[in-house]
């Protein structure tokens, strides 16, 4: 309700000043034939942001500091021998009675004469202090909208000083992407710092043992967290996943780009690009329920013990994950290359295959280490997959066919809906999670390094 | 001399003829390499959708049970319900009547139900009081009492009710478990079970679609009736702060960075700020959300607005840059066109090179939505995977959202059951992308053609 009458009140507000704006304006333009330097919807929005900045300032410093004074004033309102005698919950249940009466609604059982009063009280202030922070916000507005209209005269620079809000309001957008980065790093430096209060940085980095005991949680024992590990398991996974999806990809893109007609590849290239789309938690049931055990029963069948959640499934469908990743953007790359190679290939006799193996491979080469090391990023970072199908064993061994765990299962198992961060158990997230923020981002730099560059080349 | 010639260029001809086979050779094993890596790359298109498909459509049907229930005062001993009196508060009233709820809901339902079930069994079928009230959901109850507490008047009288079969009873209707298996074997008693393919017989247990899957919430004590719309609003709500965020902040970061923004070192750093922002690995940003949205800012624990704001962040340098190569595409006659006209930099931006971007926009944000639909690592991490089981009313109230509810109910104990379902909300999650996807392409090509 009360949200409505404010909005209400914004919009009025607007409309007003945007409307006494343009009508001065389009006085001054057609009473004397003056030139005037703006159009009038210049002067209008100039009017209306005058008008609307101060309402809306006032109303976020109300937003922010209501509720604490409200309470303030709710608990004064509550007698001291009683206030004594109740705890932090009884407070609250109190404060919540005396709410209920204000708000009319009622509350069950006998009502103290005191709370009767601190409700009428209470709703007495909650009114006047809501009529208060209104005609504030009213006055400041109308204020403005005053003070910016009666400077509307011909030469007043309207528009520029619009667009100058304007270019101000875009600066505020682009600096979000940089708080985001910020905010990432600042918390992820920080908590891991924590961390490390509890943890040697050796014994995290070079530990071999990953064993983060939450039974002990609050107990002295905190556990060992070797990050080797996860460290080997994510790797392990991240190059099966390669091994798929690099000569799938390129080859796709290779055939795509220099042999399909133009209907296949009209067809064949959205087909696989649907992969891109599909969320991961499908590829990770997916993996789950028909790769894992397809594996096992096949290993049966050849004699090799193979575990349904393994690094070989996690990998296998991450691999085919990451195809469509690859094949586009090799694509873009091949289709960078100039073709007047090619054709100088044709030309002395080469065949097709070894035009593209001896010419356009080794021209495109940087393009594709880019978009390997891409790939390889977006492996190491990807979670679902390896949650549900990589089998959760952090031990360090060498076989693909056991169940592994990674840096990102891990994050998920330390931290799911635990959010108070006392104890090494939980602050470890962080401390992954930098580890794995760092490698990519070296990663991320390197490869669009080396794409940029090799666009460069050839523009 | 000239036969020497002669005969080495015959030489070098059968040398080249015999290379040329190899070089064919090598060249239809390339090209063959190509078709190999495409029909693989297919196959798993197709694989991982007859997969899907296979396991999910059975789950839109769902087991049935066509109850006569009688509302039998011998049963159910209970006072009338309490009206509101004059002079009472509302507050008094509303306790009034949750006692007595509480009364009708302390009442054993279970008998009413079992009496329904056996007046649909065979004359003189012997099975005991437990067993047989495996066949209903347990929620069947719920659904009896609920019908009950809505209109008091029915004590005394017999009413067609349709609850949902137990999910033991529907994996036994749709062979889901193995019928050869021993009696230790099966979830359900051999009476049970014999029952149970009578009523399928005498038309009791009928499959229908299973509306459940979008009218329940989720639900623990009654699998059979565990549904997606507490899943489905949760996803609504974060994708309209998606939305509502991530489109107006990216489109003006962009006009920002492409057209105002002066060619410095610090344009220089936000623009690979922003593309290695888009290489992040999605659980960063889930760390970025528990540490800063819920533990600095104290926002709600489980709710969409935490989970909005972190899929926002997510989205945002995908719709940057989409947009900002959008704004490189468009042709510099109409800046200069404009320009010429006397137009500022800024009207030059907004009235002419921004309108024709909107289809590129509009598909950027469209694919940018689809994507963050999707994710569900950074929602574990800010307690999204909580068991919630009601309708999320706003964006702060508790929710869980469709990719989270697919990882929730594939960790479910009760498999025979709950793979199918997992495979159904995989279904309407892809159904979801699929629709969005498809809308971006026809956009695009509906906009660009009358552009």
């Amino acid at each position: 309700m009360n949200t409505f009458i404010v909005a209400a009140l914004l919009l009025g507000l607007l409309a007003l000043a945007y409307q006494l704006g343009w009508s001065k304006s389009r006085a001054l333009a057609t009473s004397g034939g003056t030139r005037v330097h703006s159009r009038s919807q210049y002067h209008g929005a100039l009017v209306a942001l005058w008008a609307l900045i101060p309402a809306v300032l006032i109303l976020a410093i109300w937003a922010f500091f209501s509720p604490g004074v409200t309470r303030w004033y709710a608990v004064s309102q509550i007698p001291t021998d009683v206030l004594t005698s109740l705890d932090q919950i009884g407070l609250n249940q109190q404060l919540q009675r005396i709410r209920d009466l204000a708000s009319g609604f009622g509350v069950t059982g006998d009502v103290q004469p005191y709370e009767q009063a601190a409700g009428e009280n209470l709703a007495r202030f909650q009114l006047l202090s809501f009529l208060i922070m209104i005609a504030a916000a009213a006055g400041l507005g109308v204020l403005g909208l005053w003070f910016a209209q009666r400077r509307i005269n011909p030469r007043l620079r309207a528009r520029n000083e619009v667009e100058h809000a304007i270019s101000w309001a875009l600066i505020a957008c682009s600096a979000i992407a940089i708080f985001t980065t910020l905010g990432i790093v600042a918390s992820l430096v920080t908590e891991a710092f924590r961390f490390f209060t509890y943890i040697n940085p050796l014994d995290f980095f070079f530990g071999t043992v990953w064993a983060p005991k939450f039974s002990s949680t609050g107990t002295g024992d905190a556990g060992q967290y070797g990050l080797l590990p996860l460290l080997a398991g994510t790797l392990m996974i991240s190059a099966i996943a390669m091994l798929v999806a690099v000569p799938i990809g390129l080859m796709t893109a290779i055939y795509l780009n220099q042999y399909a007609h133009r209907s296949v590849r009209k067809v064949v290239k959205p087909i696989i690009e649907v992969l891109a789309g599909i969320p991961t938690i499908v590829y990770g049931f997916f993996a789950l329920v028909t790769v894992g055990p397809f594996l096992r029963d096949f290993g049966a069948s050849i004699g090799l013990s193979i575990s349904a959640t393994s690094a070989l499934t996690a990998g296998l469908v991450m691999g085919v994950m990451i195809i469509p990743f690859i094949s586009s953007l090799s694509d873009d790359i091949l289709n960078q290359v100039p073709t007047a190679l090619r054709d100088g290939a044709y030309g002395l006799g080469a065949t097709q295959s070894e035009t593209i193996r001896n010419v356009l491979l080794p021209a495109a080469l940087p393009g594709i280490v880019g978009a390997f090391l891409l790939a390889v990023s977006r492996a190491i970072g990807e979670t679902m997959i390896v949650v549900l199908a990589a089998g959760n064993a952090p031990i360090l061994r060498g076989n693909p066919l056991e169940p592994v765990s990674t840096i990102t299962v891990s994050i998920v198992n330390q931290l799911t809906g635990d959010t108070d961060f006392t104890g090494p158990q939980s602050l470890v997230a962080f401390a992954l999670g930098l580890t794995l923020f760092i490698m990519t981002l070296c990663l991320n730099i390197v490869a669009l390094y080396i794409v940029r560059r090799f666009r460069e080349q050839y523009e | 001399m000239s036969d020497t010639t002669f005969a080495s260029a015959a030489e070098r001809r059968k040398l080249v003829r015999a290379g040329l086979a190899r070089r064919h050779l090598t060249e239809r094993l390339f090209r063959g390499f190509g078709v190999l890596a495409i029909v693989l790359a297919l196959g798993f298109v197709a694989l991982l959708f007859t997969d899907v498909l296979r396991k999910g459509i059975p789950a839109f049907t769902q087991s049935n049970l066509h109850l006569a229930v009688t509302y039998d005062p011998e049963l159910l001993k209970v006072d009338p319900a309490p009206v509101q009196a004059a002079g009472q508060s509302d507050a008094d009233i509303r306790a009034a009547l949750l006692a007595w709820e509480r009364k009708v809901a302390m009442l054993n339902w279970n008998t009413v139900i079992e009496a329904a079930l056996r007046k649909a069994a065979p004359e003189g079928f012997e099975i005991d009081s437990r067993q047989i009230l495996t066949i209903a959901e347990t929620d069947a109850r719920h659904r009896v009492r609920q019908l009950f507490v809505e209109n008091p008047d029915l004590l005394g009288q017999t009413v067609e009710v349709e609850v949902l079969a137990s999910a033991n009873a529907d994996n036994w209707v749709k062979g889901n478990i193995n019928r050869d298996l021993g009696d230790a074997q099966q979830q359900l008693s051999a009476p049970a079970r014999a029952l149970i393919d009578f009523f399928v017989e005498n038309g009791t247990i009928t499959q229908g679609f299973a509306w459940s899957l979008f009218t329940n919430v989720d639900s623990r004590s009654a699998p059979a009736s565990a549904g997606l719309l507490g899943a489905l609003m949760g996803t609504f709500w974060m994708m309209l702060i998606v939305i509502i965020l991530a489109v107006p902040l990216g489109v003006g970061s962009a006009i920002y960075l492409e057209e105002f923004a002066p060619k410095s070192r610090l344009t220089d750093i936000i623009e690979v700020n922003i593309n290695n922002l888009a290489a992040v690995p999605s659980i960063v940003f889930g760390l970025l959300g528990a540490a800063v949205f819920i533990n600095w800012f104290r926002l709600p624990l489980s709710a969409p607005l935490a989970g909005g704001l972190v899929l926002t962040l997510m989205t945002l340098p995908t719709i940057i840059i989409a947009t900002r190569a959008a704004l490189k595409g468009v042709s510099p006659a109409l800046r200069q066109a404009a320009l010429g006209m006397g137009a500022s930099k800024t009207q030059m931006v907004f009235h002419h090179v921004l309108p024709v971007t909107f289809p590129s926009i509009l598909t950027a944000t469209i694919i940018g939505v689809a994507q963050a639909m999707g994710e569900t690592a950074p929602l574990l991490l800010i307690g999204m995977n909580a068991f919630v089981a009601s309708v999320p009313a706003t964006p702060i109230d508790q929710a869980t959202a469709l990719p989270v509810q697919i990882f929730l109910w594939q960790g479910n104990e009760n498999r025979n059951f709950f793979e199918p379902r997992t495979s159904a909300a995989i279904l309407v999650l892809l159904a979801f992308m699929i629709t969005l996807n498809a809308i971006a392409i026809f956009l695009r090509s509906r906009l660009e053609k009358r552009a």
